[in-house]
């Protein structure tokens, strides 16, 4: 058996690479956040600081860029998850003959290249925004145009969430519902929302990161402002600073939370599931044990 | 203006066809049981579907690339002068993409960048699967589903950090102070450092870092559904593993590496802040020359006929390559 051995080494090995190759990077780049020397050096160490730190919360355009990648972010949320909604639910009704041509628009922003989709944005509504002066001074700003051409790939993503639970959606339960006399809206907000939330609550998350950390669509249909990732580029054209470092190792550190979070609450799931199982089993035991006498008498 | 018009007249021609095509249909076959839209959900809250549906589908997706579209149709000209007599159709946009308008010879320097992004993200997207297919196997077949969950959030991870920042980090690596031209010199293999940013390997190595998750996904998708028996059974029969995986496995997961590879593809060809940050100087990558004609030249109608150039030959490109593959769209977006 010797070359299974040989095979699960050469396996292990290769994980080993590719994990290398996914974190080598960034855990370089970490060293680098703590170290003195001005250009971001890994080695020789040349002494502990958390100057860079400091430096990075004095950085005025980046504090204002993270406020408006967070107002851009939640503009985003809140009009790509209703819309990818609605979208699937007419997806399921839609005339059978339009529904190709339904799916592809719709899907289309995904495949296309942010670039486009953030010039298209632009040109667009340059035109229909000035209009008239009114639009054109409320409206034509860059973080509404942001959040516009981010929403238009964003709502794709939200759709497929959604769709994936909605297919699984008993609609009997619907139809109980209107047949004891329930009001659409009624059964909409009592039914079909409920079953629905953890497909709404994976794509608001979805949509949001994938807003914050958008750069292509962004770059175009932010114009003259900034959001944390335009003003990280522009750092990062004009030459490279620690600072940057010391910002990669804070999300870096969040998202390792969020990982380690994420991995303990589905722990906890599964645990509660198994014990919930368990008690049903043993309930089922009872209920037996209780029926068994009656049927006696 | 008038030419910007049919853009929008193109999706109300289209929608009404349907609707037409909708209602004659339903008198030919007559249904009792058949409820309409607005019965089965409510005037308020079907209205309301269809409102922002229609938001998104026109005055986001469609309507914009139509207006792109269009706009690349149009002379560079001053705002005052747009919708005036000067403001004609004209294929100048695309002509100069062909031939340099200054001096009427070839443009070599624009077709060049075309052309090496476009392989380039072949490259990247075999260079992708390559690496990614042996992890996405082993996830989908051989790992435990501990492990499996392990590996996830490992590969999720560093991709909560920015493009940008991660494009930063590998620059860091490479850059002619960086750490590997430091262990390289240390090693004595070179006395002077290797510029990797000059020599594309930069490029390179953070177009396919950048888009792993996206390959590795569909790929443990696709493999994951495959029927353990199906490999046990080719095993048993006494396959070698390579015989496995290009007989049963790889055509199995057809769809799955087809979703992959146009996703990687499109990307890595639309990509922004890889050629931006680690390009070597005289790297052009095409959408370096669209960003250009926006921030530097204001030249709105010929980065749109650029860019509409992008898009059409990837659209091209990814259409030729499913057909060969014999995979259908639909498959391929999931």
């Amino acid at each position: 058996m010797s070359s299974k051995f040989v095979m699960k080494g050469m396996i292990g090995f290769y994980i080993a690479l590719f994990f290398l190759y996914l974190f080598g990077p960034l855990a370089v780049m970490s060293v680098t956040a703590f170290n003195t020397p001005n250009y971001p050096t890994a080695y020789p160490f040349e002494g502990f600081t958390l100057d860079w730190f400091v430096k990075l919360w004095n950085h005025r355009a980046m504090m204002e860029g993270l406020w408006n990648s967070i107002i851009i972010g939640f503009g985003v949320v809140a009009v790509s998850v209703p819309v990818g909604l609605a979208a699937a639910i007419i997806m399921n009704q839609i005339y059978h003959r339009a529904r190709g041509l339904f799916y592809l628009v719709t899907v289309s922003p995904v495949l296309t290249p942010g670039v486009i989709i953030g010039i298209s944005t632009v040109i667009f509504w340059k035109d229909m925004m000035g209009l008239t002066e009114f639009t054109k001074a409320t409206f034509y700003k860059g973080i509404i145009l942001s959040i516009l051409g981010q929403s238009s790939f964003v709502a794709a993503y939200a759709l497929l969430i959604i769709m994936a639970r909605l297919q699984r959606f008993d609609r009997a339960q619907e139809e109980a519902a209107l047949d004891l006399g329930a009001s659409h809206p009624q059964v909409f907000w009592h039914i079909l929302l409920p079953f629905l939330k953890p497909a709404l609550i994976s794509a608001s998350v979805i949509a949001f990161l994938s807003s914050f950390e958008n750069y292509n669509t962004t770059t175009f249909a932010i114009l003259a402002d900034k959001t944390l990732v335009t003003v990280l580029a522009g750092e990062v054209r004009q030459g490279t600073t620690p600072a940057l470092s010391a910002l990669a190792v804070i999300i870096i550190g969040i998202s390792l939370i969020g990982a380690i979070i994420y991995e303990v609450m589905k722990r906890r799931e599964e645990y509660q599931a198994e014990r919930a199982k368990e008690r049903a089993k043993l309930a089922e035991r009872s209920d037996l044990a209780d029926a068994a006498p009656a049927g006696l008498k | 203006m008038s030419s910007r018009l049919v853009v929008f007249l193109i999706p109300i021609v289209v929608i009404a066809a349907f609707w037409l095509m909708a209602k004659a249909e339903k008198k030919l076959a007559h249904d009792p049981t058949h409820k309409s839209f607005f019965e089965r959900n409510g005037t308020v809250l079907g209205l309301t579907f269809i409102l922002l549906v229609a938001f998104w589908a026109l005055f986001l997706v469609v309507l914009p690339y139509l207006y792109m579209v269009v706009e690349s149709f149009h002379p560079k000209l001053p705002p005052m002068k747009r919708g005036g007599p000067e403001d004609v159709l004209t294929l100048e946009q695309y002509k100069s993409f062909f031939i340099t308008p200054s001096d009427n010879t070839w443009n070599t320097n624009h077709m060049g960048a075309f052309v090496f992004t476009i392989v380039t993200s072949v490259v990247v997207t075999a260079v992708n699967f390559a690496i990614c297919y042996p992890l996405a196997y082993y996830m989908a077949q051989a790992g435990t589903a501990q492990k499996v969950r392990l590996i996830m959030l490992g590969l999720i991870v560093p991709y909560w950090v920015n493009e940008i920042l991660r494009a930063f980090s590998l620059r860091l690596l490479l850059a002619s102070k960086g750490l590997i031209n430091q262990a390289l010199m240390g090693m004595g293999l070179t006395d002077k450092p290797l510029d990797f940013l000059a020599m594309d390997v930069g490029l390179y190595v953070g177009l396919s870092y950048a888009y792993l998750l996206v390959m590795i996904f569909p790929l443990y998708n696709a493999i994951e559904s495959l029927d353990k028996n199906q490999i046990e059974a080719a095993r048993d029969l006494g396959a070698p593993w390579w015989k496995i995986h290009r007989d049963v496995v790889i055509p199995y997961a057809k769809p799955g590496i087809a979703s992959g590879c146009t996703m990687v593809f499109m990307l890595a060809a639309g990509s922004l802040a890889a050629p931006q940050f680690l390009g070597g100087p005289s790297t052009l990558w095409f959408t370096s020359v669209v960003y250009d004609f926006f921030f530097q030249a204001f030249n709105w109608p010929r980065g749109a006929a650029y860019a509409f150039i992008l898009l059409a030959a990837c659209i091209a490109f990814v259409m030729l390559m499913l057909r060969l593959f014999k995979v259908s769209l639909g498959e391929t977006i999931k």
